[in-house]
C-alpha cells in the first residue's frame, strides 16, 4: 500500500494451549467404514417417508402373492344378482359389485395383474432403455445419435396414442393378457428410461476414476460395466421405482379405455371400469379398488422420493 | 437464435419421418391382414374394404404406401370415417373444442402450478411444504378417470357448480370442470419441478451475490431465482403436451365434450382403426410442432443455449 | 471528528470481537467460528489467510449477513463504522449490502445470473442502492473496472465473457456503489496466474482512488503479503495470529503460522534459493540432483507432437483447432519434468497423449526407444504398466463405489499379478509407502479428505512398480499444508524408487519445488525449455516472465535472513 501510516499495526499471536496445533491431515482410525450404498441405508432408515412405503409395499406384494390369506371369498363365485350393489354386511366388508361379487375379495385377488403390469414393464423399460442409454452415452458418436433419435420418435408418440394404435391391432387384440399390456408400457417406457441413463452415464464417463481405470488396463466394456454402470445407477433407480407407479396407473387408464387387460382378468383397472355406470348409485363399489390402486402407486412414488433424497449425487460429494 | 431453431427444425424433421413410419408400420405390417386389422371385430364389409385398399395404397410396395400415406398426412387427406364422412372434415369441425380444452388446461397447471411450487420452495421444510408435497403425490397416484369421476360426481352432480356433461357446442366455461382434471396430474407435476427448482437456484452463488449486492428480498426472488427456476418448468410443460393428449381421450369421454379425444375414444370403442391412425397421426404431427414452439419459448428464457 | 458513521480515520471502520458462528447440522451444532477479531482501518487491506474449512470466509460474510441458512453469530460482536451489526435489523443490512459494503465473489463462472445481460447486472445495482442508473452511467462503472468496449459489453450475456472479464464485471459490481469496504473472497482463484495479477493489480489501483478498504480473504500467504498491510491467520475457527504482513512472514511467531510460512511454495522457491546460496542441501524440498548430471537416458521422447481436434461450429462447419502444435520434450529417468501453462495452453492434451488415451494428430512418443503408435493389445497393456497418472481433482479420480483396497488392488488383478494373499500384502506395502495406516483399507472415499484421496491414488499409481508416473494438476486442488506434504512423499518416492514425474500444471511456483526441467506451453506451443534453474533465473521469453513475474509473493523483497 503507497500511503504512510503512523499507527503502529499490533502483532498478535493467540495463546498455544487454546489453539492446539493438529497434525496435517491425520486419519482418524476409529471410524468404521462406510460405503455409500451403507451411507444411503442408513439415511434412509431414519425416514418415515421410506418406512411407511417400504411397508406398504411389502404388504401388497404378500397380498398378491398369497391372495387367500387374505380373504375366504372367492372373487368371482357365489355372486349373486340378490346382492348387486349392496351395502357392506358382516364378511363382505366393502359391500358387492353390480354382478353381486364381493368388493373386498376382488380387490385382494385384482392385487396380482396390477403389480405383474408394473413389475414387469418396469423391468421390460430397464433393461431395453437402461442398455441403450448406457451404450448411448458410454460410446457417443453415431451410436448416440441413432440411439437418441430412435427415442425421439417413441417419444413422440405420447404413451397413450401409442397403446391404442398397438391395442387395436390384431396380434395384440386377439391375444390380450398381462404380457400385452407390459409389452405396450415397455415399448413406450423406455425411452425415459435410455435417456436418465445416458445423461447418468455421461455424467460419470469422463471422471477421472475412469480415466484412470482405463490407463490401469482396464478395457472399456469393462470400464463401463465395473465402473461406470454401479456409479450411474442411483438416478436410474430412483425413476424406475416412480415409473413402476406410473405403469400401474397407466395399465388401469388402458383397462379402462378398453384396451388394456381383457374383462376377464380380475384388476383394479377393470373393476373401477366396471363400476362407473354404478357410480352414482353405489359410489364405493368405485372408490375402493380405486383407493387400493392409488395406495400402490402413492407407495411407489414414495419409495422413488425417499430414495432420490438418500442418492442425490449433491449429498454425496463431502 | 435464428441457428438455433434451424437446427430444431432440421432435428425435428427426422422425428416426424421416425414417428409416422412407426405408426404405420405398426398397424401394416405386423401379422395379420391389415385390412382386417382396420376393422376391429366387426366383419369385412367388401366395398368399404376397397376403398381402403385405394385410400392406403396396400396393392403397392410397402415404403410406396408409407410415402403415399405420408402425403395424404400433409396434405390433409385422412379418408373416410366408417358413416362415410371425412375424417378430415370431422377434425376440423371438433379440433377447436380440443384446443381450448388443452388450453384452459395449460393454464391450470401451469399458473397453480407454479404458485403453489414457488411458495412451498420459498418455505422449504415448512407446513404448507410439507402438506402440498404429499396432496401432489396423492394426486399423481390417483388415475385420471378416477378424478374425473370423483369430479364429475361432487362438482357436477352433488354441488351443481358446473355442467356434468359438456356436449353441444362446448363453451369456455363448460370446459373449466373437465379441463381442471385432464391438468390435475401435471398440475402436481409442474409444483414438484417449480418447488425442486427454486430450491436448488436459492442456493447458487449468483443469488448470494445478488443479494450482497443489496438487492431486496423481493426482487431477489423474482428476478434471479424465479426466471432461473422457469427453464426446466417449461421444458416440461411441453413434453407434456403429449400426456395431456393422452388425457384428454379419457377427460373428453368421461365429460361427453365433443373433441378429438372423445372422438378417438369413440373410435376405439368401435374398432373403427382408419379413424385411428389417421387421428393419432394428426396428434403427433400436432405434439412434434408444439415441441418446436416449447424450444423457441426455451431459447428466450436461458440465453446459453441460443449460441449452444 | 466524532461524528457517528462519518469516515473517521483513527477509528476502525469494522471491528469484529469474539465472534463465534455455528451450523446446525444433522449431527448437532457445529461450532464454525469461535473468539474471532480483527479490525480494518478506514482505506486499509487487510488479508485473512487460511486453509478451507478454517472459517476465513464465513468470518467474512457473516458482516453483510450472508452466512448460509443453516449458520447463525453465536457470539461476539461486528462493528461496521460504529454501528453493531450482529443486532441490526435485515432492513438496516439490506440498505448496508452495496452501498456501504461491497463484495466480490469467488468464483466467476457461478455468481453472475447466466440469464441477464451484464448491464442489467449491473444496472440492478446502481438501481437498488438509489444511484443514476443510466446505459452510460452502467458502461461507466464497467469501464473503471477495466472492461474495454464497455457499452457494447453490458449488452452481452455472461458466456459471452472469459473468466477474466466475469472477474472484471462483479469487481465492477462490487464497486459500483461506492461502498467504504469491500469484502473480495478469494477473488482471483479460479483465474490464470497472469489474469490473476492483472485483476488484483486493478483492484489494488481502484481500491486505493476511492479510498475502499479491502478484506481480502485467500489461502495463499503470499499473495496475502503482497497485497495486504495486515494479515489475520485463521486456523480451524480461531485467529491464530494477526499483525503487520512483513513481520508474519519474517517473524511468524505461532506454529501453524510457522508451518505456513514453510510450506508456501510461493515463498519456498525463495527460501531454497537462498539456501543454495549458503551451501546447504536440500534434499527434501529438491528432487534428487545427481540423477539429472548422468547420462541423456531418456525414459521418455516426445517429438514434434500435434493434435488437432475438429470442432463443430454453427451451420455445420468444423473448424480445426490445434490444441497442441509441433511439442518435443524428454524425460530423463529418474528426474522431473515439468510442462506448464496457462488453461488452454495444450498441457493436458499432451498428458492424455503420453498416457496414450489420446491419438496424435502426428508426431511421435517413445518410450524406451519404442514408438507409442505401433503399441497393439499385449504390448500396449504392457506399457499401461510402466505409466501411470495421478489427477488433479481428488474427488474424481478414486471411484466412489469402491473401498481402497479394491481401489488400489484393481490394477494388480486386471494384470493377474499375485494371487489373494500375496495382493493384499502388496497393497498394505503401498499404504505404508504413503504414509497411511492399514485401517483404512475397509474405508471408502467419501470418508477421506482431499489428501488422502490423493495418496490413495499415488498408491493405486505404484502399484503395478511404473517407471514413470504423470501427474495431472496432482496438487493444485490441495491446501497448501497438504500439498507441501504431498509434494514431499512424491520426492521421497522419487528418490526410494528411482521414479520419472512427468509433472502438468499451472504452478510455476511447485514447478520451482520439484522438477529439474521445465517445459513453458502456451496456446499448444512450447515456447521455452530447459532447466528448472536456468528457466528461473534467466527466462528467455517475455512470457515466461510474465508467468514468473505473476507469481503472488514474488514482488515480496525479503531479506536473505529470513531463511
Amino acid at each position: 500500500m503507497p500511503e504512510k501510516r503512523t499507527e503502529k499495526i499490533e502483532h498478535y499471536v493467540a495463546p498455544l494451549d487454546e489453539t492446539p496445533l493438529h497434525a496435517t491431515d491425520n486419519v482418524a482410525e476409529d471410524v468404521q467404514p462406510l460405503s455409500l450404498w451403507a451411507e444411503a441405508w442408513r439415511n434412509l432408515r431414519k425416514q418415515p417417508l421410506f418406512i411407511i412405503s417400504t411397508i406398504l409395499i411389502v404388504l401388497i406384494v404378500f397380498v398378491a402373492l398369497f391372495p387367500g390369506v387374505f380373504t375366504q371369498t372367492p372373487p368371482n363365485q357365489n355372486c349373486l344378482l340378490a346382492n348387486s350393489d349392496g351395502d357392506p354386511v358382516p364378511g363382505h366388508p366393502m359391500g358387492f359389485t353390480l354382478q353381486g361379487c364381493d368388493v373386498f375379495s376382488r380387490i385382494i385377488y385384482g392385487t396380482q395383474a396390477s403389480l405383474t403390469v408394473g413389475i414387469f414393464a418396469t423391468l421390460g423399460a430397464l433393461i431395453i432403455g437402461g442398455t441403450l442409454g448406457a451404450i448411448a452415452g458410454f460410446y457417443g458418436g453415431w451410436l448416440d445419435s441413432v440411439i437418441a433419435r430412435l427415442g425421439d420418435v417413441f417419444f413422440a408418440l405420447p404413451l397413450i396414442l401409442g397403446a391404442i394404435i398397438i391395442m387395436q391391432l390384431p396380434f395384440f387384440r386377439e391375444n390380450r393378457n398381462v404380457w400385452t399390456v407390459v409389452i405396450t408400457l415397455t415399448v413406450f417406457g423406455w425411452p425415459q428410461i435410455a435417456r436418465i441413463t445416458r445423461g447418468a452415464v455421461l455424467s460419470v464417463r469422463n471422471a477421472d476414476f475412469v480415466t484412470a481405470a482405463r490407463s490401469l488396463g482396464v478395457s472399456r466394456p469393462a470400464a463401463l460395466v465395473r465402473h461406470v454402470i454401479p456409479n450411474s445407477l442411483a438416478p436410474v433407480i430412483v425413476v424406475a421405482t416412480v415409473n413402476l407407479g406410473i405403469f400401474i396407473v397407466a395399465e388401469a387408464t388402458l383397462s379402462f379405455l378398453g384396451i388394456g387387460l381383457p374383462p376377464d382378468v380380475m384388476s383394479w383397472g377393470n373393476d373401477i371400469s366396471s363400476a362407473q355406470v354404478s357410480l352414482r348409485s353405489n359410489p364405493s363399489t368405485l372408490l375402493w379398488p380405486a383407493a387400493a390402486l392409488s395406495v400402490t402407486v402413492l407407495s411407489f412414488i414414495m419409495l422413488g422420493d425417499a430414495l432420490r433424497d438418500a442418492l442425490d449425487p449433491k449429498a454425496r460429494k463431502r | 437464435m435464428t441457428w438455433y431453431i434451424i437446427r430444431r427444425f432440421l432435428q425435428m424433421i427426422p422425428v416426424f419421418f421416425g414417428a409416422t413410419f412407426l405408426v404405420y408400420f405398426l398397424v401394416f405390417s405386423l401379422p395379420g391382414d391389415p385390412i382386417q386389422a382396420l376393422f376391429g371385430d366387426r366383419p369385412v364389409n367388401e366395398a368399404v374394404a376397397a376403398q381402403l385398399r385405394e385410400q392406403y395404397n396396400l396393392d403397392e410396395p410397402f415404403l410406396v404406401q408409407y410415402f403415399l400415406y405420408l402425403k395424404n398426412l400433409v396434405t390433409f387427406n385422412l379418408g373416410n370415417d366408417f358413416s362415410g364422412r371425412p375424417v378430415a372434415e370431422v377434425l376440423v369441425q371438433i379440433f377447436p373444442v380440443t384446443i381450448r380444452l388443452a388450453i384452459l388446461a395449460l393454464i391450470f397447471e401451469a399458473v397453480f402450478g407454479i404458485i403453489f411450487g414457488v411458495v412451498a420452495g420459498l418455505r422449504k421444510g415448512k407446513l404448507f411444504d410439507g402438506t402440498v408435497l404429499v396432496a401432489s403425490l396423492i394426486v399423481i397416484a390417483i388415475p385420471i378417470f378416477v378424478l374425473g369421476f370423483v369430479m364429475q360426481f361432487v362438482v357436477g352432480v352433488k354441488l351443481g357448480w358446473a355442467k356434468p356433461t359438456v356436449g353441444g357446442d362446448a363453451g369456455w366455461l363448460d370446459l373449466i370442470l373437465p379441463a381442471i382434471v385432464l391438468g390435475l396430474v401435471s398440475f402436481a407435476y409442474v409444483l414438484r419441478l417449480t418447488r425442486t427448482s427454486i430450491i436448488e437456484n436459492m442456493h447458487a452463488d449468483y443469488v448470494r451475490t445478488a443479494t450482497a449486492k443489496g438487492l431486496s428480498r423481493q426482487r431477489v426472488v423474482v428476478v434471479h431465482i424465479l426466471r432461473n427456476s422457469m427453464i426446466p418448468v417449461v421444458t416440461f410443460l411441453g413434453a407434456d403436451l403429449g400426456a395431456l393428449m393422452g388425457g384428454a381421450i379419457v377427460t373428453e369421454g368421461i365429460f361427453n365434450v365433443p373433441g378429438v379425444g372423445q372422438r378417438l375414444y369413440q373410435s376405439v370403442l368401435r374398432g373403427e382403426g382408419p379413424t385411428i391412425v389417421s387421428i393419432v397421426s394428426v396428434l403427433v404431427m400436432v405434439y412434434i410442432l408444439a415441441n418446436l414452439l416449447v424450444d423457441v419459448l426455451y431459447a428466450w428464457l436461458d440465453p446459453r443455449i441460443r449460441y449452444a | 471528528m466524532t461524528v457517528i458513521n462519518e469516515v473517521n480515520s483513527n477509528e476502525p471502520l469494522l471491528e469484529v470481537r469474539d465472534l463465534a458462528i455455528s451450523f446446525t447440522t444433522s449431527t448437532g451444532e457445529v461450532q464454525a467460528v469461535k473468539d474471532a477479531h480483527l479490525t480494518v482501518m478506514p482505506g486499509e487491506t487487510v488479508a485473512i489467510v487460511g486453509e478451507s474449512g478454517s472459517g476465513k470466509s464465513t468470518t467474512a460474510l457473516a458482516a453483510i449477513g450472508l452466512l448460509p441458512g443453516n449458520g447463525r453469530v453465536s457470539g461476539g460482536r461486528i462493528t461496521f463504522a460504529g454501528e453493531d451489526l450482529t443486532g441490526a435489523s435485515s432492513k438496516r443490512i439490506v440498505e448496508l449490502r452495496g452501498s456501504s459494503i461491497g463484495m466480490v465473489p469467488q468464483d466467476p463462472m457461478s455468481n453472475l445470473n447466466p440469464v441477464w445481460k451484464i448491464g442489467f447486472q449491473v444496472r440492478e445495482t446502481l438501481k437498488a442502492n438509489g444511484l443514476p442508473a443510466g446505459p452510460s452511467d452502467v458502461a461507466k462503472v464497467l469501464a473503471e473496472a477495466g472492461l474495454p468496449d464497455a457499452e457494447r459489453r453490458a449488452r452481452q450475456f455472461p458466456h459471452e465473457f472469459s473468466g477474466g472479464m466475469r472477474q472484471r464485471a462483479l469487481i465492477a459490481i462490487g464497486l459500483s456503489c461506492r461502498p467504504r469496504l469491500l469484502i473480495a473472497d478469494e477473488p482471483t482463484s479460479a483465474l490464470d496466474v497472469t489474469v490473476q495479477r492483472q485483476i488484483l493489480d486493478h483492484l489494488e489501483t481502484m481500491t486505493a482512488e476511492l479510498g475502499t478498504a479491502v478484506l481480502l480473504i485467500t489461502h495463499d500467504l503470499g499473495l496475502a503479503a503482497e497485497r495486504a498491510r495486515k494479515v489475520v491467520v485463521m486456523y480451524k475457527g480461531r485467529v491464530v495470529e494477526s499483525g503487520p504482513a512483513h513481520a508474519i512472514l519474517t517473524n511468524p511467531r505461532h506454529p501453524y503460522t510457522k508451518r505456513l510460512v514453510e510450506a508456501a511454495p510461493s515463498l519456498a522457491s525463495r527460501r531454497i534459493q537462498s539456501a543454495k546460496a549458503a551451501g546447504i542441501e536440500t534434499g527434501e524440498l529438491l528432487a534428487p540432483a545427481e540423477a539429472s548430471a548422468e547420462t541423456a537416458d531418456n525414459v521418455i521422447e516426445v517429438s514434434n507432437l500435434t493434435k488437432v481436434f475438429k470442432l463443430r461450429g454453427g451451420f455445420g462447419k468444423t473448424t480445426n483447432f490445434k490444441a497442441v502444435d509441433d511439442v518435443s520434450f524428454a524425460i530423463k529417468r529418474g528426474t522431473t519434468t515439468a510442462v506448464v501453462g496457462e488453461s488452454g495452453s495444450g498441457k493436458s492434451t499432451v498428458a492424455r497423449m503420453v498416457l496414450n488415451l489420446e491419438d496424435p494428430t502426428s508426431g511421435k512418443i517413445r518410450f524406451d526407444g519404442v514408438d507409442m503408435g505401433s503399441l497393439k493389445g499385449k504390448e500396449l497393456l504392457a506399457f499401461r504398466r510402466r505409466v501411470q497418472p495421478i489427477f488433479q481433482d481428488p474427488y474424481g479420480s478414486l471411484d466412489p463405489m469402491y473401498n481402497i483396497f479394491r481401489t488400489i488392488e484393481e490394477p494388480l488383478r486386471v494384470h493377474n499379478i499375485g494371487d489373494k494373499k500375496s495382493r493384499e500384502a502388496k497393497v498394505r506395502r503401498l499404504l505404508d509407502q504413503v504414509a497411511l495406516p492399514a485401517s483404512v483399507m475397509r474405508r471408502f472415499p467419501n470418508e477421506l479428505s482431499g489428501g488422502q484421496r490423493q495418496r490413495i491414488a499415488i498408491a493405486r499409481a505404484l502399484a503395478l512398480d511404473p517407471e514413470v508416473v504423470i501427474c495431472d494438476e496432482a496438487v493444485s486442488a490441495l491446501d497448501v499444508l497438504v500439498q507441501d506434504q504431498i509434494l514431499n512423499l512424491l520426492a521421497d518416492l522419487q528418490h526410494e524408487l528411482g521414479l520419472s514425474y512427468l509433472f502438468i500444471t499451472h504452478d510455476l511456483a511447485v514447478v520451482r519445488q520439484i522438477a529439474d526441467h521445465v517445459c513453458v506451453m502456451e496456446k499448444g506451443r512450447v515456447v521455452e525449455a530447459g532447466t528448472t534453474d536456468a528457466v528461473f533465473d534467466e527466462p528467455g521469453q517475455e512470457y515466461t516472465r510474465a508467468l514468473l513475474a505473476a507469481i503472488p509473493g514474488s514482488s515480496l523483497e525479503l531479506p536473505p535472513e529470513v531463511a
